[in-house]
């Protein structure tokens, strides 16, 4: 049997932590253990920052004005 | 036909043609968002640009489909999802089952242990930069990415990405969880290089 790790078991939660779908005692433990353990606690504010800079990063490149009035020009003609 | 008949008649039309206007406005006034989850789906911007103008000849076709108060951006996603398995990708391959090593601190320790000097994780992040990020996300299979997409760029729930790829919630779940590894484990790749894998 091998021994609990409490790191190892931070990571598992570390992604349903921060799409906040874990219940309310899953997540006290969670922050009982990042209250305590910094090892956890960067790599849990690295990830959090890690997907503000995923979505800018991909959020650069803006539709083209000419896609925009393209796609206005689908519009079914008023009679 | 009486005068009282056609009163109707033309209330009705003017109605419909009302509700359809604000229909195609509200639906144009969110393609920027479509448009930014559509570029990550597809694989190039020519791409994303042909199916943006399929989603919205289509869209604005089957606008009585609709529901009004329900999720406009999800439905508009919805439609381009299913253009997108048409245009090719008719057949959802099974998505690569083999475990994946690496665990969710797995791009920070990557990061942390090339970087030199301080390891604030806000420090770390900055050693990737956006092209580590667009190129690591061209690399995740597209049943992955879909939902990486859908959820970390798009914003959307767990339940918009199931409806809009047509998958159970569970599948979202888990693919999600893969896909941000596979993700990270490419961004440790660009940023770091061969000492990532």
């Amino acid at each position: 049997m091998t021994a609990y790790d409490p790191c190892a078991h931070c990571e598992e939660m570390m992604q349903p932590y921060l799409d906040r779908v874990l219940t309310d005692a899953e997540r006290a433990e969670a922050e009982t253990h990042l209250d305590e353990c910094s090892y956890c606690r960067k790599r849990y504010h690295f990830e959090e920052r890690l997907r503000q800079f995923v979505r800018q990063a991909v959020q650069q490149e803006a539709m083209p004005v000419e896609l925009k009035t393209k796609l206005a020009g689908l519009r079914t003609p008023l009679q | 036909m009486s005068e009282t008949t056609r009163e109707p008649d033309a209330r009705r039309l003017a109605t419909d043609a009302r509700d359809r206007v604000r229909f195609e406005e509200d639906a144009l006034a969110l393609s920027d968002q479509v448009y930014r989850v559509a570029r990550h789906l597809v694989g190039s911007r020519e791409e994303a640009e042909d199916l943006m103008q399929e989603t919205y000849a289509r869209a604005f076709r089957s606008w009585r489909s609709f529901q009004p108060g329900t999720n406009l951006r999800a439905w508009l996603l919805r439609i381009l999802t299913n253009l997108n398995i048409d245009r090719g990708r008719r057949q959802q391959r099974t998505p690569d089952l083999q475990p994946l090593e690496e665990g969710d601190y797995f791009l920070y320790n990557k990061l942390e242990a090339a970087g030199e000097g301080g390891n604030d994780e806000e420090r770390v992040v900055e050693r990737l930069s956006q092209n580590d990020v667009v190129t690591a996300l061209s690399e995740v299979p597209h049943d992955f990415r879909d939902v990486v997409v859908l959820v970390d760029i798009g914003d959307f729930t767990y339940a918009d990405a199931a409806q809009i790829l047509d998958i159970p919630i569970g599948t979202v779940m888990s693919r999600l969880h893969r896909g941000r590894r596979i993700l990270k484990k490419a961004m440790a790749e660009s940023a770091v290089g061969g000492e990532a894998a």
